[in-house]
């Protein structure tokens, strides 16, 4: 101790500076780096607001007027297929999915959790393991099912399939929020003769919320998102906002600016779940194991 | 599926007591909230795989179900010796390692970058967040069209700003196919890695650290003694959760090259022996290999996670 007082005060003199100068250089690396990373993004905002003849040219034209053409384009408002049937089963299949997976996610944890059944964390590890099965391994299967009982381009299979996608994640995180809730108050609340319903609604879920609230915002995510079984198991009636996107994909011609608006509208959702859900992204992404 | 062993005291250590009387009626009760969940799984996500297992022995074209025949390993022999199957093998893992290996050290950067106290810290964190909060493939698309388009796309269009006349303008995607996907993957994972491992960083021990430098340390003696041992399992956990993620990719080889150029990864190549050449026996013996290949990745995450969540539970 006497060595670490005598080391510090011997450094004090030159250090802080050095570490001042240092510290202010790291800080503008990080800046440039947070910059190029954001920068595609940034470029994609603009040009979504360009004409279509000012967002082909190179070099590029940073300093274009500005217009609203590219979303009038993608809302069809000039013609062309509208996206709001896509972005509507977008929203049932990922809202409803999500609503399922807290139904059935719930009681799971509450009895991985509170009321830990024996051999709990077995039961656990089960729900993790089959999140890390390749979804495609399991598409044909899925895929001759729904054709063969006339669920094919039906938005309730991928509500299910979504479900069932998410509910791993919900398991994990569920449990991991719900084990912070103290027992002692739960048994507390019990002999004061409160019944179960009441212990959950009025001591489990105040203390649970923000983290059920993550839970579901994730599994949001992560339905929008899907493409693959979309792509496969819909086609013209309940078709999602990313399969709407792929029509996109071999395009030519004139058609940045209003790919950028589509991107750009289909990704709100997204962007502002996530933003909503940030100091919780990384525990349901690492499904429970880093908080 | 291998499992980690449990802790055998987990209930106890957790301050939580089994049910005290080995009630069979009590037993159920405490059971029952987990059977709806615990069913819906094994449904939906276990019996398929089943089938795929099944139909990965049968020679059989949905365009002639009639010729449905069993046909043993013969899928198996066909997967390891078709050229372009055996090649997509080859591409996945490319892919995967390459994607995963790069954006974990450009993510230990950027964490470490974000780890340090300055102005305007919290915007920077949200911008490096963004790239991930795209739907993935709005962000294939973007990378596709507006960065690598050899007439108009960004790149092209920064290097002849740059070089005027004469300037070089690659058309990427098919001088680098596989790299352009890369690119894009690397860009959008690199946020999932900087997150994991910015909360390994923030968990480290900071008198640990305090003292060390108290006692002379070098801010790289630091690193490799105290930050890196503390985040092996960090790095492990970003490895093994980003190659699960990374291994299943479809968006970005489906948006980008459409499995062209050699691109196609086995995800893409089974979605294609079904869905458009209608082999489903041998697309089944395809997604069989990729579960045993997953499956041997989960052992190992299956680790990792259980360390971690061991330390959490006896905390």
């Amino acid at each position: 101790m006497a060595t670490a007082t005598a080391t510090a005060a011997r450094t004090t003199g030159a250090a802080p500076r050095k570490g001042r100068v240092q510290g202010a250089v790291l800080g503008v690396v990080a800046w440039l780096a947070g910059l190029v990373f954001v920068m595609p993004l940034l470029w994609m905002v603009l040009t979504s607001f360009h004409s279509e003849t000012d967002a082909a040219t190179n070099p590029p034209s940073v300093a274009a007027s500005l217009t609203l053409d590219g979303y009038r384009e993608f809302f069809g408002l000039t013609g062309g297929a509208s996206p709001w049937p896509a972005l509507i089963n977008s929203l049932t299949a990922s809202l409803v999915s999500t609503l399922l997976t807290l139904l059935l996610a719930l009681p799971a944890a509450y009895a991985l959790s509170i009321r830990p059944v024996k051999k709990w964390t077995d039961v656990l590890f089960f729900f993790l393991s089959t999140k890390m099965l390749p979804l495609v391994a399991a598409l044909l299967p899925i895929y001759l099912f729904a054709k063969n009982t006339g669920l094919l381009d039906n938005i309730w299979m991928l509500v299910i399939l979504y479900t069932a996608m998410n509910l791993p994640i919900a398991v994990w995180m569920m449990q991991s929020f719900l084990a912070e809730v103290p027992v002692a108050i739960i048994e507390a609340a019990q002999i004061d003769g409160a019944r179960l319903p009441t212990v959950l609604g009025r001591v489990v879920a105040p203390i649970a919320l923000p983290g059920i609230a993550a839970t579901a915002l994730i599994c949001f995510i992560f339905s929008w998102n899907e493409l693959m079984f979309a792509r496969v198991l819909t086609g013209v009636v309940a078709e999602t906002a990313p399969v709407f996107l792929t029509t996109f994909i071999t395009s030519q011609g004139l058609f940045l600016a209003k790919v950028c608006a589509a991107s750009l509208v289909i990704s709100l959702p997204v962007l502002a779940a996530g933003f909503a859900a940030q100091d919780k992204l990384v525990q349901g992404l690492s499904l429970g194991a880093v908080k | 599926m291998t499992l980690t062993s449990p802790p055998r005291a987990a209930a106890t250590v957790s301050g939580r007591p089994a049910a005290r009387r080995p009630n069979r009626m009590r037993a159920w009760a405490t059971r029952a909230p987990l059977l709806p969940a615990l069913i819906f799984m094994i449904i939906v996500t276990q019996l398929p795989f089943v089938a795929t297992l099944v139909i990965s022995f049968f020679d059989w074209n949905a365009l002639y179900p009639d010729q449905r025949r069993f046909a043993a390993f013969a899928n198996y022999g066909e997967v390891l010796t078709n050229p372009e199957l055996r090649k997509s093998v080859g591409t996945t893992i490319l892919l995967t390692v390459t994607v995963v290996l790069v954006s974990l050290v450009l993510g230990l950067l950027l964490a470490l970058l974000l780890d340090r106290r300055f102005r305007g810290r919290a915007v920077v964190r949200t911008m490096l967040i963004a790239p991930f909060l795209l739907v993935p493939i709005a962000a294939a698309l973007m990378w596709k069209h507006l960065l690598f388009n050899p007439e108009y796309g960004l790149f092209n269009g920064i290097l002849n700003a740059i070089g005027g006349e004469g300037a070089i303008q690659p058309d990427w995607i098919s001088e680098m196919p596989l790299l352009a996907v890369e690119a894009a993957l690397i860009w959008q994972w690199t946020p999932f890695m900087m997150l994991i491992l910015l909360a390994g960083l923030q968990s480290r021990d900071s008198e640990l650290i305090e003292a060390a430098r108290m006692d002379g340390a070098s801010g790289w003696q630091i690193f490799v003694h105290i930050t890196l041992p503390h985040m092996r399992r960090y790095l492990e956990l970003g490895v093994l959760l980003g190659s699960i993620y990374i291994v299943q990719n479809f968006d970005a080889v489906f948006t980008i090259t459409s499995g062209g150029l050699g691109t196609a990864n086995l995800p893409y190549t089974i979605y294609q022996t079904f869905y458009q050449a209608h082999e489903n026996g041998l697309a089944s013996a395809a997604g069989v290999i990729v579960v045993i290949g997953s499956l041997i990745l989960a052992t190992f995450a299956l680790r990792v996670v259980s360390s971690l969540f061991r330390e959490e539970v006896s905390r």
